[in-house]
């Protein structure tokens, strides 16, 4: 089979690890480790293809990897650029055949880098695609969960060897719960494959070209920087995405529930803004975003806390008092925002009472 | 109690010495190449006034930007044996990964990674492999390698693999400096050891210096404990600092900023420090520089080092002042202002020159400035005002008033009002801030670690006990110790509600004897 497939340079990847991390919306961890793996493959005369989903035979098989746990454990248990290998070795081997090729299951953060570790060690491609177009914190909060794709088997494993197959759930909430609490078990990071998809499926429920769209923004936001543009002008006029507030970090209130952390961030308003208030609220990610009480922005519209002068992305885990940022929007998937997507990952599926309206639906009110 | 504070700036070394809560005098010699003889002529010149030498001296407290200028330039650096123990997690990510090539080839000696270190919630991770840390010794004692830097995995919780390995270290290399990670920093393996490599770099020129400091101290006929200020505004034992250089990196700024506060007396404020070419403007808080956030970059590699948060403008005394007045800096005479300046007979407009057209200074020749159109020096005050207004809004976390507190030579270009700000304060001795800062640094102790299975209120408890033992452990006088910061995040994905608490406690440096 001839297929194309253009190899992806270290400098792009660099533009991915900023890319992605401004698609992690507040949450996905920092790609700054797995960049460091790949600059090490690079190094060694490694390098990554990647193809475009539509070049996928309908019968081909894809992995759809991901690194599960607690951002705080990946900072100390650094990652090894092979483990994410083994997980798919370790479905290869459960499943008696090989991969064609691999892809992310979210875009957004560290999980952007995964698949390229995976792809180097395997020698296959990457898929330029994933299943949220940003980072969600649950299973079942992917494109394929909401096109009814089977939720099974999925593999996992550890550094130290730890392996672990879970061979069946009835759904993808029960696939959320016990894949967690194997991960928990083995220190709260683990590298997973999960359930394999097939070209077809990749081709009617995957979100397409992801990889290049995060390449693009990272792209955008370190000419500017160069240039030393405004790198938030460029992010949005790169994604068509709309500036909802700039400000200073007024106070981060942060509690963990049912092993998420949950909040809300509070930002006084500078410039344009001076004299309104913003906050937001979050689940791992940023999902709901109100302007003086009047929810503006949210999920699945992608909420992005940036640093109002390099226009790198703040996670909700780091983002501090005092911190000046700018909020921006930029478009969702439309796969989420069907009434069933909206089922999976629209404002209620996080708890909150609000109907989804998208902030691109119409002008933003109040805004010049 | 009687302190002298010693400032090695850049330009100039400034002594004072502070009886009490009252500067007594101050003196500026002109920094030396040796650090040290600028040291020695400034503590002589001290020595000159009677009201110093008439009684003894307690302690003499130095701020230095040595540690910080080697590194950053390459330059008095030491090879390092590095061991990390946590394999197998991180082997693609060795030791020295994310370094700048020519700084990792001048620090590199031998890299060993060897099983062992903790998981979060304190369970082993995987056993320490004893037999390879003691293959691992032979082999940095083989290379001759002097200074070795230790870090495991999640050494912060759990120190003793780290304390059991500098054990073995030392058994095969008995004058070997180690350093061990969890004594510099916070959870982060890879900043943790970027610190730790770096601090063992520097293990040579930390002990040389410190033996030229106390040898100049000697000379001066001082008979006084020294102590090195770190990067927090507190101080450490120069025994101890020897041991870790790496704490004493920003110095400089942070005893600007406690000074200031010494001097006005206020606590909570705003700080601006105008010096020839740049401002450094700051935030106070419980009397301490509010700290940057997360990541910082010495040299190009990443730390997680307590540096204070300043914004570095490009506006000084010296500024030149362009375009009628619009346009004020950032290029800047500097040193040279009395001899470029035109109230020094130069041909340089700078702001200096509109503050004395303007009599806000008195400086230099003012019938050389008495031409300049007032037009001009209405804007030129303008801009810089602006600039001031500006970037003390961008530095400031509360939408509240507070206090602005201006230190420096050029504190002349901040105005008596600015937006946001309740009252511009302006101190004696404030040209002096950064040794007075130096001469009232305190003793502190910190804790940041993973607590499971406790509300937040036991948890917050149980940090600051360990946070106190741990100042006390520096120096701190018991009875005088208070909690600046408390800081606590919740840990997702982790069960249990586990939380992440950073407790931080500082104290008066116990008297001589009882310590």
């Amino acid at each position: 089979m001839t297929v194309t497939a253009r190899p992806i340079p270290l400098d792009d990847i660099e533009s991915l690890a900023i890319g992605a991390w401004i698609l992690g919306t507040g949450g996905g961890g920092s790609p700054y480790l797995g960049l460091l793996n790949m600059r090490r493959i690079y190094a060694d005369g490694g390098q990554v293809l990647l193809m475009d989903p539509f070049d996928l035979a309908d019968d081909d098989d894809v992995a759809v990897v991901s690194n599960m746990g607690a951002p705080l454990v990946g900072q100390e248990r650094l990652t090894d650029s092979r483990t994410i290998a083994r997980a798919v070795e370790i479905m290869e081997r459960y499943q008696g055949r090989r991969f064609r090729a691999v892809m992310s299951l979210e875009i957004g953060g560290g999980n952007a880098i995964q698949p390229l570790m995976a792809a180097a060690h395997l020698g296959i491609p990457v898929v330029d695609a994933d299943c949220m177009g940003r980072a969600f914190p649950e299973a079942q909060m992917t494109s394929f969960a909401i096109g009814d794709l089977q939720p099974w088997p999925l593999s996992l494993a550890d550094c130290r060897g730890e392996e672990a197959i879970v061979a069946r759930v009835t759904t993808w909430k029960w696939m959320e719960r016990v894949s967690r609490k194997i991960c928990v078990e083995v220190g709260s990071v683990a590298s997973t494959c999960k359930a394999p998809r097939t070209g077809a499926e990749v081709k009617r429920w995957g979100i397409h070209h992801t990889t290049t769209k995060a390449i693009g923004i990272g792209r955008a936001v370190r000419e500017a920087q160069r240039r030393h543009a405004d790198p938030i002008a460029a992010i949005l006029e790169h994604e068509g995405g709309l500036r909802i507030f700039a400000g200073k970090v007024s106070d981060v209130a942060r509690r963990t529930t049912e092993g998420f952390l949950r909040g809300t961030a509070t930002i006084e308003g500078l410039d344009g803004d001076r004299g309104a208030r913003m906050e937001i609220a979050f689940q791992n990610e940023w999902a709901v975003a109100w302007r003086d009480g009047v929810p503006v922005v949210t999920t699945p519209d992608l909420i992005c806390v940036l640093n109002a002068v390099t226009g790198e992305a703040i996670g909700t885990e780091t983002l501090r008092y005092g911190q000046r940022v700018a909020v921006v929007a930029l478009p969702a998937p439309p796969v989420l925002m069907t009434p069933k997507g909206l089922e999976h990952v629209g404002p209620r599926a996080f708890g909150y009472d609000i109907e989804f309206r998208s902030v691109f639906a119409e002008p933003v009110q109040g805004q010049a | 109690m009687r302190r002298i504070g010693i400032d090695v700036g850049g330009t100039n070394t400034d002594a004072v010495l502070i009886a009490g809560n009252a500067v007594v005098r101050s003196v500026k010699a002109a920094t030396t190449a040796d650090v040290t003889g600028g040291i020695l002529t400034a503590l002589q010149a001290l020595s000159r006034f009677p009201e110093v030498t008439a009684q003894p001296v307690d302690a003499v407290m130095i701020g230095t930007t040595h540690f910080i200028n080697a590194v950053v330039q390459g330059r008095h650096l030491n090879r390092v044996g590095a061991l990390r123990i946590g394999l197998p997690s991180g082997a693609t990510l060795p030791p020295f990964c994310d370094w700048p090539p020519a700084l990792a080839d001048l620090v590199r000696g031998e890299v060993a990674m060897v099983e062992g270190g903790h998981d979060y919630d304190g369970r082993p991770f995987m056993p320490l492999d004893r037999a390879a840390i003691a293959a691992a010794a032979r082999r940095f004692a083989d290379a001759g390698l002097k200074a070795v830097a230790i870090a495991a995995v999640f050494a912060p919780i759990d120190p003793s693999c780290e304390t059991e390995a500098a054990a073995i270290v030392r058994d095969a290399i008995p004058d070997a400096a180690v350093t061990c990670s969890h004594e510099l920093g916070r959870i982060g393996l890879l900043e943790r050891e970027n610190a730790a490599l770096m601090n063992a770099a520097l293990a040579e020129l930390a002990r040389e210096t410190v033996a030229a400091f106390e040898a100049a101290i000697a000379e001066s006929g001082l008979q006084a404990p020294l102590y090195i200020t770190q990067n927090d505004g507190t101080v450490m034992l120069a025994a101890h600092a020897m041991r870790q250089p790496v704490l004493s990196f920003a110095s400089g700024a942070t005893n600007s900023m406690r000074g200031a506060a010494f001097l006005s007396g206020i606590a909570d404020a705003m700080v601006i420090d105008v010096g020839g070419t740049t401002t450094d403007i700051g935030q106070l808080r419980h009397g301490f520089p509010r700290e940057a956030n997360g990541v910082v970059e010495v040299g190009g590699v990443r730390t997680l080092f307590r540096m204070p948060d300043l914004l570095s403008i490009g506006l000084g005394g010296g500024s030149h002042v362009e375009a009628g007045g619009d346009a004020v800096g950032p290029l800047s005479v500097g040193h040279r202002l009395t001899s470029e300046a035109l109230i020094f007979g130069g041909s340089r407009l700078t702001t200096s020159d509109v503050a004395v057209a303007a009599g806000l200074l008195d400086l230099g020749d003012r019938t050389r400035v008495a031409a300049i159109d007032p037009a001009v020096v209405a804007r030129t005050l303008a801009r810089a005002h602006a600039m001031v207004e500006e970037n003390v809004d961008r530095m400031k976390t509360d939408a509240a008033p507070l206090p602005l507190i201006a230190v420096g030579g050029g504190a002349f270009l901040v105005p008596e009002t600015v937006a946001g700000i309740s009252r511009v304060v302006r101190v004696p001795h404030g040209d002096c801030a950064n040794a007075v800062g130096a001469a009232i640094a305190q003793v502190s102790g910190e804790i940041d670690q993973v607590f499971q299975g406790m509300g937040r209120a036991d948890a917050v408890a149980a940090a600051t006990t360990l946070a106190q033992e741990r100042a006390v452990a520096a120096g701190a006088d018991a009875a005088t110790l208070q909690t600046i910061e408390v800081e606590d995040i919740p840990l997702a994905y982790l069960p249990g509600n586990a939380l992440r608490v950073r407790v931080r406690v500082v104290g008066d440096i116990a008297a001589a004897g009882a310590a």
